[in-house]
């Protein structure tokens, strides 16, 4: 048995990004006034790959499988799952990061961007290893403060800042909301504590109070990974904040969101109990996951914006996910939860490359709708072929990893006997081929109608846009290590 | 690993000529596309397989790996060649490089695009033609799909983008469900199998280890996947009534994109008939041999009857193809050596004959600038080889003795003729066979009225003989047309030894 002050060092990937956030203002502080973040933007680089990498290495050095270390008087926890996200999270930072250098070039108050971001970042991990509906509730608002402010970040233009005011009214909602469910949770079980939620739910007599907490967490959730019918304020946001910061809320805070739903259901609110209760929860996510499906990509569908477009899109894709939560209890559940979580992993990659892509058009001045990007290749060759593997990849064409998710999360929920589940995502997966498409025509088929200055070629950007293709066409042939660690991390889970 | 490859040096080529300047891209891309053609003849070369891929014959250059470890059922990757495949895998490397030549006049901008794309889409028909496993096979044949949407909207005609939606939208409705049908196949099989490997696939459904689906039996699960399979195929072939995407596809295509979407593109429909509809689930084809053979003569007629219509020469051509496609499903549904067989070597025959064609129509609507057959009149006189080679191809539609297209159909008629499987047989080839006579019909109507007589093109194009490397791929391919038709047997007595055993299961010999 390893004594609880050296177990402590299972949290690196955590303690190095909360770290690194006061470093880097501390740093900022130096010089408040520059607006040349070089070494803002390189330092925080450094520090998420390096918590990166840790977790990476924890992930293959078996740390804290398969049972889980529990810290800080079980406050927090770190596992497969746990790691698995963290990977995301860093990942879709990491990315975030390289693309923000060019993307904020001139812009004041670089260096609270980049804390902001990191603290952010800190807090979804934190959200990972959250193993209490307080530490739950705690790194759920330190990632929302920190996003709102991001979403405002360019503070003189009007779109960003209602949207971050929306984002912020919405997201104080959903917290009270939450707040008021964890609540009730511990009003009828007396826990905060996950697994001693779980052991109380049995014995309550207040069902309908347990079941309204339910309801209201669930509520919390579908705020923080944008799926219906709390998803209203994500094209808003995703539309107003500056492109980098969209393509981080829209995937790592939605990787984020998803890792707390995924563990509080599956430990606190045991299937079988609850069932026995009569609160299926189960339900409740199948009636969300097919709604969320439809909807987002019915209204993806409509957009002429690209960005919105983009913003439906992903909420269409959260509903994909949703299908983890909604198909269990078929048999399969491993493989169910497992199959959401890789494409949380691959989404991560291809999604927030596709936002990147958008930064860097915004970069050029080049216009919002999908006119505005006809005949690009001629300006940019190299990032529009990258764009075309994140629409088709998107879209489930066999040219990236997400083909492959997509096959194994709708072929899991088929198993687990929830055909129509994966009828409803095969179905809305062959729509979004309509509007994914729409974008490579525009940008290849389509001869420009607008002409605009391109005065560079962004590194950041391309670096970020680069990695994030590279990486999605890898997964497809290189897909096995994420699918082992997935499905060791889901079995975990629902151990 | 040699397939591999083939394919890694093809995907490499792709890579390379879309970053070529464009002065240099169609030479570049030429030359490297004749390394997969001479990797092809390497494999054909040192090709030693025996029997069907699927039925447990000897695979040649055959290599299996662990790819994907997925509960409840493995993705290995997995490719091999037997007497089926190779022919269709040296017809696609020996068309690229041909296609690529064709290229060189009338393609003038975003070259390097067009040649990295062209090489592109021929890694995907390298994998579809290899693999064995489902799950690879149908990354490859999703894969072909994105080039060939760009190459017709980018560098087709007039109306290339309406075609080119029209085309994806079509072929990827035609993928989802044949993939939902396979799939829920594979349901069905349960603990039976543990892979995506094609042939423990087949070994499993003849064993008959296939159970129901839920409130599905398994006779009407069978019949259900079958159903969805051969839509999805039947889209890509194409057969009657979802051809529609053909002829716009066709027209607004440019040549070099025409030859290889009626050179291999179909053939990837008809090959994927024969290895999953009448290989794997061959009882029910045997019980649905009426309606797919009636599918198959309407085709041929109704094809046939529709190139008659037109005026303008690609679309006689496109509309041909559907014609001659029709031949193929007949030979297949008869379950005998001929029919299987004759289906087979037709699919190499239409490819070489269909992209002959297609060539020199662009030859000569390079020179005209219209393919219309009431505005080109006599231009024999102008380009006496390009209008001897498209009459020499015409006539290898034909079914002329001693070229390709004449083994095929020859093949296919008879080996029809003798089906036990199929009743009415002899009904079914009679009336396919009077679809010949169509086609001698408008091909000569169209020649006699384009090619000969008086010479009255009212253009300001200086019509006169074509350039050489327009005029090389035209010999390339009536030599091969012609070596093909005198010795069949240069592909057909591996083609038997592979289809041999798919015969066994209809009960024939």
């Amino acid at each position: 048995m390893v004594t609880e002050a050296s177990t402590w060092i299972a949290l690196a990937p955590a303690v190095v990004l909360a770290v690194l956030s006061m470093v880097l203002f501390l740093v900022d502080s130096i010089d408040p006034d520059s607006d040349d973040s070089t070494v803002l933007a390189g330092l925080s680089l450094v520090g998420v790959l390096v918590s990166l990498t840790v977790a990476g290495w924890f992930l293959l050095a078996g740390v804290g499988q398969p049972d889980g270390l529990a810290l800080l008087g079980d406050q927090l926890v770190v596992d497969g799952t746990s790691l698995f996200f963290t990977l995301i999270v860093t990942s879709v930072t990491a990315m975030v990061i390289v693309s923000s250098y060019d993307y904020l070039i001139g812009q004041p108050h670089q260096g609270e961007f980049y804390s902001l971001v990191v603290l952010a970042a800190t807090g979804m991990v934190l959200m990972a290893h959250a193993n209490s509906l307080i530490t739950v509730f705690i790194s759920l608002e330190l990632s929302s403060l920190s996003s709102f402010a991001l979403v405002a970040f360019l503070k003189r233009n009007r779109g960003s800042v209602e949207a971050g005011l929306k984002y912020f009214l919405i997201g104080a909602l959903s917290s009270a909301i939450f707040v008021y469910g964890i609540s009730l949770v511990y009003a009828t079980t007396g826990s905060m504590q996950l697994d001693a939620v779980a052991a109380g739910v049995s014995e309550t007599e207040n069902v309908g109070v347990l079941g309204f907490g339910v309801l209201m967490l669930v509520g919390g959730f579908a705020y923080k990974t944008a799926s219906v019918p709390f998803h209203f304020w994500a094209p808003e946001a995703y539309e107003g904040a500056p492109t980098p910061v969209s393509a981080f809320i829209s995937s790592a805070s939605k990787a984020a969101g998803f890792v707390v739903a995924f563990r509080v259901f599956i430990e606190a609110f045991p299937l079988d109990a609850m069932a026995a209760l009569g609160i299926d929860w189960v339900l409740i996510f199948q009636v969300l996951a097919v709604l969320t499906m439809i909807l987002g990509n019915f209204a993806a569908a409509m957009q002429e914006n690209v960005k919105r477009m983009l913003a439906y899109s992903s909420v269409g894709h959260a509903g994909y996910v949703l299908i983890g939560l909604a198909a269990l209890g078929g048999g399969q559940d491993s493989l169910v939860l497992g199959a959401a979580m890789m494409h949380l992993f691959v989404y991560g990659f291809m999604n927030t490359g596709a936002f990147l892509f958008i930064a860097l058009a915004e970069h050029w001045g080049v216009g919002r709708t999908f006119e505005d990007y006809n005949g690009l290749w001629r300006r940019a060759p190299v990032a529009c072929v990258a764009v075309t593997v994140f629409m088709f990849s998107l879209a489930g064409l066999p040219i990236g990893g997400g083909f492959l998710t997509k096959y194994v999360l709708f072929s899991a929920a088929v198993g687990a006997g929830f055909w129509w589940l994966a009828a409803v995502g095969a179905l809305t997966s062959a729509l979004s081929l309509f509007y994914y498409s729409r974008l490579v025509r525009a940008i290849w088929i389509e001869d420009p109608v607008t002409e605009f200055e391109m005065a560079d070629q962004p590194l950041g950007l391309y670096v970020g846009i680069l990695t994030a293709a590279i990486v999605t066409v890898a997964l497809l042939p290189g897909f096995f290590p994420v699918v082992d660690a997935a499905q060791t991390a889901a079995a975990s889970l629902l151990a | 690993m040699l397939i591999e490859t083939l394919m890694a040096v093809t995907l490499v080529a792709a890579l390379v000529v879309f970053i070529t300047p464009e002065a240099y891209a169609p030479q570049v891309a030429f030359v490297l596309s004749l390394l997969p053609l001479a990797g092809g003849l390497w494999l054909w070369s040192g090709f030693d397989g025996s029997g069907n891929a699927l039925l447990g014959g000897n695979v040649a250059f055959e290599s299996q790996f662990q790819w994907i470890a997925l509960e409840p059922y493995a993705i290995n990757w997995h490719v091999g060649l037997d007497g089926v495949s190779l022919p269709l895998l040296l017809l696609t490397t020996v068309l690229v490089p041909l296609a690529i030549l064709s290229a060189w006049t009338p393609i003038e901008e975003r070259v390097s695009q067009f040649y990295g794309l062209i090489l592109f889409l021929e890694t995907g028909l390298l994998g579809v033609f290899t693999a064995l496993d489902f799950f690879v096979w149908f990354v490859f044949w999703e894969a072909v799909l994105i080039p060939m949407y760009l190459l017709i909207g980018v560098w087709g005609g007039p109306r290339r983008k309406y075609a080119a939606i029209k085309f994806f939208v079509y072929s990827q409705v035609g993928s989802l469900v044949m993939f939902i049908g396979f799939v829920a196949l594979l349901f069905g099989l349960g603990d039976s199998v543990s892979s995506f490997g094609m042939a423990e696939i087949t070994q499993a459904l003849h064993a008959g280890e296939l159970s129901g689906l839920g409130a599905v039996g398994a006779e009407t699960l069978a019949l259900f996947s079958f159903i969805a399979i051969f839509f999805g195929f039947a889209v890509k072939v194409p057969i009657f009534p979802v051809h529609t995407w053909l002829p716009d596809a066709h027209v607004e295509a440019p040549t070099p994109v025409s030859v290889l979407l009626a050179g291999v593109l179909l053939k990837m429909g008809t090959y994927a008939l024969l290895r999953f509809n009448f290989t794997m689930l061959y009882d029910v084809a045997i019980t649905l041999a009426v309606p797919i053979a009636a599918f198959g003569v309407v085709s041929v007629i109704y094809g046939a009857l529709l190139a008659l219509a037109q005026q303008d020469l690609k679309r006689i051509v496109a509309y041909s193809s559907i014609s001659s496609m029709g031949y193929v499903i007949l030979g297949l549904v008869a379950f005998t050596v001929y029919g299987i067989g004759g289906a087979t070597f037709q699919m190499v025959a239409h490819g070489l004959i269909s992209g002959l064609m297609f060539m020199a129509v662009g030859v000569i609507y390079n020179a005209t600038h219209t393919r219309m057959v009431g505005d080109i009149s006599g231009i024999a006189d102008r380009m006496p080889i390009t209008v001897g080679i498209l009459v020499a191809a015409a006539f290898g539609y034909m079914g002329l003795p001693l070229m390709a297209g004449f083994a095929g159909e020859f093949l296919i008629f008879l080996g029809a003729f003798q089906s036990t499987v199929l009743p009415g047989a002899p009904v079914f080839t009679a009336i396919a066979m009077f679809g010949i006579v169509i086609v001698a019909g408008y091909l000569l109507f169209a020649m006699q009225r384009t090619l000969f007589g008086p010479y009255r093109l009212d253009t300001d194009y200086d019509v006169g003989r074509a350039p050489l490397h327009d005029v090389a791929p035209l010999f390339v391919l009536i030599g091969l047309i012609i070596v093909l038709g005198v010795d069949p047997d240069v592909f057909f007595t591996m083609i038997q030894d592979a289809v041999d055993p798919v015969v066994e299961l209809g009960g024939g010999a």
